[in-house]
């Protein structure tokens, strides 16, 4: 458990992509944010990060260095995670237009289209609008991102594409503890997104301490 | 990055410096490798590579055959295009603002405005802000590197001095391009104008590199890298990325040294990892040494 639950400690997967734009997100929202690249590392983490990036290339070098089981184990376990762009491909249960061997970390229950809406010429900023996320929509940039093309009933569609040729395309959800996203709030000053997914990990944090002490209690 | 207003005007927006600037991030702590064909391509893919560079020779075989080197042929770049899933970069020569056109039209995802090819105009470089697809271009030091960043480069790669093999170049301009952004920061505001002046760089550019202590855009190392040691070398030096030109298909194992390349550039400062991925790659590229290079076939002198 926590000394301080109001000091969550979120990791960010480091092993390729936008990074450092996520740890400093995070840390606006108050969190400890450290990176992950080692099994050994997610052991003391409160939540978890995916960050923005070349799926392809995380998916192998979590393959390659022993964190793809270790990451599975921990999201089955209710480690909370957030996803943006390859973050979503990675926390995805399916996968639409990858590579044949592609793996993910999953636990979301989502099919997800990578490239969705076409190549780097059609990346995009746009509003999306967002369930649960006060002040009006978000500014959203999306770079060769992936939608979600299904969703499963546990799952929660947070938001849509409006307007152009994607119009009504799935971009964000959650299901539980786990939220993705499309497009890259660590690429934009609006830091609601990351302060919903940190108010989360709080929240699970508050959860399993009041569990301990009740664990506590029935004991004495 | 305003636009909060978007309900009042094009609710989608593409080719802004947003997605263009962002593109890079998204590449960052990765490693783009030159390809000229589709299973080269797929082999890059396969070792974990971020993005695939498309194009005609490499460049240890533009020196060695010699000739004009030019934007590669559309159907090659459209077969590497279906080969892969990845991003594909591919290059036009310095000044050349049809070729950028024709690889845009393919659907390139970066074009790279390359010293490696010949350049087509020894002026000017292409006007770049005006395309959709993003431009990334190479710099010997920070001067450079903003001239390029204020004709619309949304990336910066150190141009080092490809097809040699030797990264002693790459490591010049990195350190080049960082250590006049570490000067800047010791400058007062009456000092930037003069730095402006000499750098012959945009002065609001040299107030933001000053204020920011980095480049507005993503900074790789490109040019001479041919290990898995030189590509955590470039990182430690403060690369956020690491292109590789000849080093991969010119070398004994092209897929394992690639697989090597990726997984030193992700572990740059752990030496255990790069010690381990760096036994058993069979031979590297031959290499050649800079200093014998006559200044007509030093391709880091080509660009202005």
């Amino acid at each position: 458990m926590r000394e301080n639950p109001a000091v969550p400690v979120i990791g960010v997967l480091a092993l390729q992509g936008d990074v450092r734009e996520h740890l400093a997100a995070l840390r606006a929202q108050g969190a400890e944010a450290v990176t992950v690249r080692r099994p050994a590392e997610l052991a003391r983490i409160d939540g978890l990060v995916v960050p923005g990036g070349e799926s392809t290339t995380m998916a192998k070098l979590a393959a390659r260095f022993e964190l793809l089981e270790p990451l599975r184990a921990a999201i089955a376990g209710g480690l909370p995670a957030y996803g943006s762009c390859a973050g979503m491909i990675m926390l995805a249960d399916r996968l639409l237009d990858a590579p044949a061997d592609q793996v993910t970390v999953g636990g979301l229950d989502v099919t997800v289209r990578r490239n969705a809406f076409g190549r780097q010429v059609d990346s995009f900023e746009s509003e999306v609008a967002l369930d649960g996320i006060a002040g009006g929509p978000l500014h959203a940039v999306f770079i060769r991102a992936p939608w979600v093309e299904e969703a499963g009933p546990e799952v929660r569609v947070l938001g849509r594409v409006v307007g152009g040729p994607a119009d009504g395309k799935i971009v964000a959800v959650r299901q539980g503890h786990l939220v993705a996203t499309s497009f890259h709030p660590e690429l934009t000053g609006d830091r609601r997104v990351h302060a919903l997914f940190v108010d989360i990990v709080r929240e699970h944090l508050a959860q399993q301490a009041g569990a301990v002490a009740g664990n506590e209690r029935g004991k004495s | 990055m305003a636009a909060h207003d978007a309900q009042h005007s094009t609710p989608v927006s593409t080719g802004t410096e947003g997605v263009k600037r962002g593109m890079a991030e998204q590449l960052k702590g990765g490693v783009i490798m030159d390809v000229v064909t589709p299973e080269q391509a797929k082999i890059a893919e396969d070792a974990g590579a971020v993005a695939v560079m498309a194009l005609e020779r490499v460049p240890a075989d533009i020196r060695a055959q010699g000739g004009i080197a030019r934007m590669s042929d559309p159907d090659m770049v459209e077969g590497i295009i279906g080969a892969v899933s990845i991003p594909v970069m591919a290059k036009a020569r310095i000044g050349h603002f049809v070729e950028a056109q024709v690889l845009q039209s393919l659907g390139v995802d970066y074009i790279d405005e390359s010293e490696v090819l010949t350049p087509a105009d020894e002026a000017h470089h292409i006007a770049k802000s005006a395309f959709t697809v993003p431009f990334v271009c190479g710099a010997t030091d920070l001067g450079e590197a903003l001239r390029r960043i204020s004709e619309g480069a949304a990336m910066i790669r150190s141009k080092g001095e490809a097809g040699t093999g030797n990264v002693v170049e790459a490591v010049r301009h990195m350190r080049a391009i960082r250590a006049g952004i570490r000067h800047l920061g010791t400058l007062d505001e009456t000092e930037l104008f003069v730095a402006a002046k000499e750098l012959r760089a945009p002065h609001d550019l040299v107030v933001e590199v000053a204020r920011r202590g980095e480049l507005p855009v993503v900074l790789f190392t490109a040019g001479g890298i041919a290990t898995p040691a030189d590509a955590a070398m470039m990182m430690q030096l403060g690369a956020q990325g690491v292109f590789v030109g000849s080093g991969i298909f010119k070398s004994g194992d092209p897929a394992q040294r690639a697989a090597a390349i990726v997984q030193a550039t992700t572990f740059h400062d752990d030496p255990d990892v790069v010690a381990k991925v760096s036994r058993g790659l069979g031979e590297a590229m031959v290499g050649i040494n800079v200093a014998t290079l006559p200044d007509s076939e030093r391709y880091a002198t080509r660009g202005w």
